[in-house]
């Protein structure tokens, strides 16, 4: 049976309460602390190292985001690690608060669909999220500025951009995640934890399962003639299910020029080219393409997957 | 328009697995009628409510609220309906006027109406200075006049409350019992539901007991009194002195004798026997006061369920 009105009635007006909850809260700030205390303490040490070696690379400003100085890791190693950690702490309780203020039906009461609640969250949630992302980015960029003392060329430009719109649909599939738990467990304590389950699986324990299931599909790295090629090939469709896998990618090839491949190589691929010598940034996206949009269906996966999942609940607490 | 159908369920049934809460229903309300449906927790009650505003889908029957199908176009119901839940909830950390400003931008309501709508309704409810407070600071009954007046900012032609006195002390009970009448007043039609049958049974027009996912009666209270306690006539006595118990059942026409206190007893008559009654006792006893006894649901839907109970 089909049911008549738009299934977007009220999402506007949820979006608009949600982003401004996130933006105005208590969590944010604490999280926003966090990331910006950590983020610019990686991108001032990258700085202080640059500094001592300018020259090296035409890129100075991407390597702002891409040397690690010890002990800080990089830029784009913290972020990896500690975004999804902040989506996962704006998502956790998004649906079962609802549930458990006992607000979900009051709202449902209203005329909107179910669809525009779940929607209209997400996206407020996710706005949150790229204003803090943008302004991070920003306070980057300007960090860069003033202690480098040369602006960032086009071509850095269009690679950063193209970063940042990678890191929030990074960010974006692990909000999802947050929600499918949120959506899934009416304790928003057991949702955290799976949540942060497979956000430890994915950033720390990926890179141990990858070779044992990689081995038991395609055998053993080494063959009798050599390194088995197969296993190469299915190790990385092994490690680019983790989406932290593919935002490294893609991390690595729009802010180290340089890189050419993101798999194996072989020698009839490298002939002639200038080895070391920087891609044009169209062909470095053309590289992750690939990555990017894979973030970009995992998001939309799983938020299809704790949509229905939504939508078959029963709304009596 | 009074006597517009404004709820009519069919038939409405709803199953969890092989659990069956809700029982081939059928339900009428009227504009500007007031309908109880009591029972006992579990009996189907909220699962009815729900249905009606399509927030679940029945597996079986229909249902017309307003004039539309809950289930194809339920933002068309909402949109005439104001639901109250039972325990309703709210965003603790914003004030209430922000709560209520929120669900009334969901209903479509313009930024000046939710100002102007909201002033009058805290002002109804009994609210009037608590606009900038934050929610989490209201006790429960507070909590429960501002759901309350949420229902009154929405302006419904229906009005849905499920358990709207469940939670309160008898004193704020009766004002809130007061402000159900003056939606009534306002000519919505008002679904209450309630397993406190004594207390609602006053501002009910009507009510619907329901059992086990299934209406046992319906009726005006009145209504119900005669066709379950039979007779029709309750009368109350109260008398001091000898015998006073087997003196009344002696009185043709009595059914039953019932003794409440020492000196106050419950006559079940086949009609107005008030004036044999004091004459029958007049000799030997003093009559302090007789009149006809308010029937009371509690003991229609007890006596009811007690002899359904035998019976099965």
């Amino acid at each position: 049976m089909r049911r008549k009105g738009s299934p977007f009635t009220g999402v506007g007006v949820v979006l608009a309460k949600e982003a401004a909850d996130y933006l105005s809260g208590t969590r944010m700030w604490v999280l926003e602390a966090l990331v910006f205390l950590t983020a610019i303490g990686a991108a001032y040490a990258a700085i202080l190292s640059i500094r001592a070696s300018v020259g090296e690379s035409p890129f100075l400003f991407l390597r702002l985001l891409t040397m690690a100085q010890d002990p800080l890791p990089s830029f784009i190693a913290l972020l990896g690690f500690l975004i999804p950690l902040v989506a996962i702490a704006i998502g956790f309780d998004a649906i079962n608060g609802e549930f458990n203020r006992r607000t979900l039906s009051r709202v449902l009461a209203q005329p909107i669909y179910r669809d525009a609640l779940l929607l209209g969250k997400f996206l407020g949630a996710l706005v949150a999220l790229v204003v803090g992302l943008f302004s991070l980015w920003l306070l980057t960029v300007g960090l860069g500025l003033l202690l480098l003392g040369l602006p960032p060329n086009t071509e850095e430009m269009v690679r950063m951009v193209g970063f940042l719109v990678a890191t929030i649909a990074y960010g974006g599939v692990w909000l999802a995640v947050a929600f499918l738990f949120s959506v899934i467990f009416r304790a928003p304590a057991t949702a955290a934890l799976t949540a942060l389950g497979v956000w430890l699986l994915f950033s720390l324990f990926w890179s141990v399962v990858t070779p044992i299931v990689t081995t038991l599909i395609s055998g053993p790295p080494e063959g009798i003639l050599g390194p088995n090629v197969d296993y190469l090939l299915t190790s990385h469709v092994v490690d680019r299910i983790s989406p932290n896998t593919l935002y490294a990618e893609i991390a690595l090839a729009l802010l180290q020029p340089s890189t050419r491949a993101l798999g194996p190589v072989f020698y009839s691929q490298v002939q002639g080219a200038l080895l070391g010598a920087p891609l044009p940034a169209t062909q470095s996206f053309i590289l992750v393409w690939p990555q990017i949009t894979g973030l970009i269906a995992a998001m939309v996966a799983i938020f299809a997957i704790a949509y229905v999942v939504f939508q078959r609940q029963e709304i009596r607490a | 328009m009074p006597g517009d159908v404004v709820i009519r369920a069919e038939g409405l049934t709803k199953r969890y697995g092989t659990t069956v809460a809700v029982d081939h229903i059928d339900l009428d309300v009227q504009a500007g009628e007031i309908v109880g449906i009591l029972g006992p927790n579990g009996s189907g009650k909220t699962t009815t409510i729900l249905m009606l505003l399509g927030l679940t889908e029945p597996t079986e029957g229909r249902a017309e609220v307003a004039g539309f199908d809950p289930l194809q176009e339920p933002l068309e119901v909402k949109r005439r309906v104001g639901y109250l839940p039972d325990s309703v909830g709210f965003y603790d950390g914003l004030s209430a006027r922000d709560n209520l400003a929120y669900t009334g931008r969901l209903a479509g309501l313009s930024r000046r109406e939710i100002d102007q709508r909201f002033a009058e309704a805290l002002l109804r409810v009994g609210l009037p200075d608590v606009g900038r407070d934050r929610v989490g600071t209201f006790s429960r009954g507070m909590r429960q006049r501002l759901g309350l007046a949420e229902v009154l900012m929405k302006r419904p032609s229906i009005a849905i409350l499920d358990e709207p006195t469940a939670t309160l002390d008898p004193h704020s009970t009766q004002e809130f019992l007061g402000m159900i009448r003056g939606l009534k007043a306002d000519g919505t039609a008002v679904l209450l539901s309630s397993h406190h049958l004594d207390q609602v049974q006053s501002v009910c027009d009507r009510v619907a007991l329901f059992n086990r996912g299934r209406i046992a009666l319906s009726g005006s209270v009145t209504d119900l009194a005669r066709r379950v306690l039979g007779g029709g006539y309750v009368i109350d006595v109260e008398a001091r002195g000898a015998a006073v118990l087997d003196r009344l059942a002696a009185v043709s026409g009595v059914v039953r004798v019932q003794p409440l206190s020492l000196e106050q007893f419950r006559v079940d008559c086949e009609g107005d026997l008030r004036a044999e009654i004091t004459r029958q006792l007049a000799p030997t006893s003093d009559v302090l006061g007789i009149r006809f006894a308010e029937p009371s649901l509690n003991e229609v839907y007890t006596r009811f369920f007690n002899e359904v109970h035998d019976a099965a």
